[in-house]
């Protein structure tokens, strides 16, 4: 499966996909990255008069990139068009170290801990352009074919 | 192993993952994981991992699907404790 075709199989549309391009996908992990817009919707409120990336937005793009993009690597032989993955955050615990502002580079890493009965969990982290952690953690989810 | 020690393994297994406390304390062979316990089909999942560490055995997928209750969790670990 090219990488993508991975990205067209992704559920999301904007504003809500945040992956720009799979950079690296095998068995055992995914690497991707997502350049945040100026006016993304959530810098409005997040914070006033001081747009910071919210860290649940880190999350998503963590577990999009991370997870998500993986998880429909390893279905590669379950899915298409027509029988579309079906996903669903099951768990997340993530540690954050730096804020992204707008316009920010950042480049997520996710290394497969296990894919056992359709639930992948992975240890993901992610860097910003000057390659410093800016987040890491451990996320799962489930994951099947239509 | 007893039936009586298989359940207090499975217990201790489980317990993370519950959602009801109840139904947990007055766990039997015919509590079911998910309808009594409440525990959600991602934890499901670690419950077999765990059971899978705990007696070093390996659960295919077909007897995952079959997993759904304290005796249906006991026959299999048997089962396979003995093949």
């Amino acid at each position: 499966m090219k990488k993508y075709e991975i990205i067209a199989l992704l559920p999301y549309s904007p504003p809500f996909l945040f992956v720009d391009k799979l950079t690296k996908v095998s068995e055992n992990g995914a690497e991707g990255f997502y350049i945040f817009k100026e006016d993304e919707y959530f810098y409005q409120g997040h914070f006033k008069d001081n747009p910071v990336t919210p860290g649940v937005i880190l999350t998503e793009v963590m577990a999009q990139i991370g997870l998500v993009c993986l998880g429909i690597y390893l279905l590669k032989d379950q899915i298409s068009e027509v029988e579309k993955p079906k996903i669903a955050l099951t768990s997340n615990e993530v540690d954050f170290f730096l804020p992204v502002f707008p316009g920010e580079k950042v480049k997520v890493i996710s290394e497969k801990i296990y894919f056992r009965f359709n639930k992948l969990k992975c240890k993901v982290q992610m860097f910003n352009a000057k390659n410093e952690l800016v987040s890491r953690g451990t996320i799962a989810g489930m994951l099947t074919s239509e | 192993m007893t039936r009586e020690e298989f359940i207090t393994t499975l217990k201790k297994i489980v317990q993370p993952y519950i959602q009801d406390e109840e139904a947990f304390h007055n766990l039997t062979e015919d509590t079911d994981f998910i309808n009594d316990l409440k525990i959600n089909s991602a934890n499901l999942v670690d419950v077999i991992l765990d059971v899978e560490d705990e007696f070093d055995i390996e659960i295919d997928n077909d007897s995952m699907e079959k997993m759904l209750s304290v005796k249906a969790a006991i026959e299999i670990i048997e089962s396979k404790l003995a093949s």
